[in-house]
């Protein structure tokens, strides 16, 4: 099995298995409760957040534990939008945020609130020109993803944090493909809020965070107990914040390294495929990328089509989107991009990731050869 | 049988497990039938000499296909078809031609995506409006044959143009 699909998920690292197992078994207690066994908990969950504050760069107190990345983009852009209602109703955003950004942007659209989504260039980049362009008086908060999971493609984060800044706007950055795969600025340099994603980095999924600038406003969504500084009710899904902690250091200190050996190998990749398969595009080639990701449309032919083949193969690929996968609208982010609805249909994304060898790309390479030759074979589309 | 129902799991865990071995869901992914007709798909290509063709989409999808037809005495000697879909639109599209190869005009017309998706014994619920590619196009290449030969033979699809 070659698994291609490292943007969607990871296997567990058996060390953040290792971290996580005792607080299942002796160490189960409720973080919030006065005994011994409680205390455990409380004590691993204020470390793992110190851990990754560490990363960040950042205070224990600015990181707040949600159940994933979905729940840290709507307290960020809920929760800012409700504390700054007075203040203005206006949002920025771009045209190739996850729909956990688009989707809850929308939802504020429909009560009340106005959004600007910015359009992008055709290799999937923000102008940060245009993010000036479109701050208005009432505009509250800027939320502009650090890399596109689709594409992969990095936004000039600096320039737009940097122009927030400049007009006194709170920026928030769902920073998930990023973090752990790139080597970041302190978050606290280039953003008030990110989002972040444990089970993208070899963690355990159903845990993410929000890093939180100390003194920003902010309204919770879930509310109860006093959790996570009164922020996000609920116990504290102890197990899987400490194998985040665990797998969010294993990352981060292999990522400079690591993402060196995996932008070669997916060079190499795009190399060979531009090679061998004549009619395809590489999405997002002329930007900044992140290392592991690559999106390409092979012309006239469909992209479920392919990955069914790949997958009897025993290859690990995605798509865009595919109705299989409950999206039937060919992917956002490539027709922002300028491509036709045809084209967007005609892509797969490969995200490689810690297992991926040399070995297994040649592998790919060749399955694909045949798929599209098959494929193209049978397309109604010369 | 009272000392069973004491013991949860004795009484309840053969049950659960018959559940869940016979459980009834939705279909989840493609059968081995399905597989097959789109690894190898029947009656794929062009026809130079047709009788009927038709070129439909699918644009909830971008789906799209191409499907022609020769017919002599009224039945569908051939059919040939290619198609730009997923694998759900492949796989019904070439059962479509299955189903419809030799048979009559009026036969073929009479075909629903329905006999498609039983042919194949089903196919993911969120596949279905790929399996009405493939039987659309057939009874859009016959309306093609039927309007060629309209001012030919009025009366009858049996008679074939000369």
């Amino acid at each position: 099995m070659i698994y291609l699909d490292h943007n969607a998920t990871t296997p567990l690292h058996p060390r953040a298995l290792e971290a996580m197992l005792p607080f299942f078994e002796k160490s189960f207690g409720n973080p919030s409760s006065y005994h011994r066994i409680g205390r455990q908990a409380r004590t691993a969950v204020e470390q793992s957040r110190t851990r990754i504050a560490q990363l960040l760069g950042c205070d224990a107190p600015e990181i707040i534990f949600t159940s994933g990345a979905t729940e840290a983009d709507n307290l960020a852009i809920r929760g800012i939008a409700q504390a700054l209602r007075s203040r203005g109703t206006h949002i920025i955003t771009s045209t190739v945020e996850h729909h956990a950004v688009l989707k809850t942007c929308q939802a504020l659209e429909a009560a009340g609130w106005h959004v600007t989504y910015l359009p992008v260039d055709r290799a999937g980049r923000v102008d940060p020109a245009d993010l000036e362009k479109n701050i208005r008086a009432d505009t509250i908060l800027i939320s502009i993803m650090y890399a596109n999971n689709e594409t992969g493609v990095v936004q000039p984060l600096a320039d737009l944090s940097t122009i927030a800044r400049r007009h006194g706007i709170l920026f928030h950055t769902d920073a998930v493909q990023a973090f752990g795969k790139l080597p970041l600025p302190r978050a606290p340099q280039i953003c008030d809020l990110m989002s972040l994603s444990s089970h993208k980095i070899y963690g355990p999924k159903g845990i993410g965070a929000l890093y939180v600038k100390k003194g920003t406003p902010l309204t919770p969504v879930l509310t109860g107990g006093h959790h996570e500084f009164g922020l996000r009710a609920g116990t504290e899904n102890v197990p899987a914040i400490v194998g985040f902690a665990t797998a969010a250091e294993i990352a981060w200190n292999s990522c400079t390294q690591e993402s060196v050996r995996l932008a070669g190998l997916r060079d190499r990749f795009e190399e060979q495929l531009l090679a061998s398969i004549p009619e395809i595009i590489i999405h997002g080639k002329a930007a900044h990328r992140l290392p592991n990701t690559s999106s390409i449309s092979f012309l006239s032919v469909e992209s479920e089509s392919i990955l069914l083949h790949l997958d009897l193969m025993g290859i690990c690929a995605s798509a865009g989107s595919a109705c299989t996968t409950g999206e039937p609208e060919p992917s956002h982010v490539l027709r922002a991009m300028g491509c036709t609805p045809q084209v967007a249909q005609t892509s797969v994304r490969f995200s490689f990731g810690r297992e991926t060898s040399e070995g297994d790309l040649d592998t790919v390479i060749k399955a694909l050869e045949t798929t599209i030759r098959k494929l193209r074979g049978i397309s109604s589309i010369a | 049988m009272k000392n069973d129902m004491h013991d949860w799991k004795k009484a309840y865990a053969p049950a659960a497990q018959q559940e869940f071995e016979e459980h009834q869901g939705p279909v989840l992914f493609y059968n081995e039938t399905v597989i097959d007709h789109f690894t190898n798909p029947r009656n794929v290509g062009e026809m130079a000499d047709a009788d009927g063709y038709a070129l439909i989409g699918d644009p909830s999808c971008g789906d799209q296909m191409k499907l022609w037809i020769k017919v002599e005495q009224g039945i569908l000697v051939d059919i040939k078809f290619k198609s730009f879909g997923c694998p759900g639109a492949i796989a019904t599209s070439s059962m479509a031609t299955v189903l419809a190869k030799g048979k009559s005009i009026s036969e073929a017309k009479k075909l629903t995506d329905d006999d498609v998706i039983r042919a194949l014994g089903g196919i993911p619920e969120n596949k279905a409006h790929c399996s009405l590619m493939g039987v659309g196009a057939l009874h859009a290449a016959i309306r093609d044959y039927e309007q060629r030969h309209a001012n030919v033979s009025p009366e009858s699809d049996s008679e074939h143009a000369p």
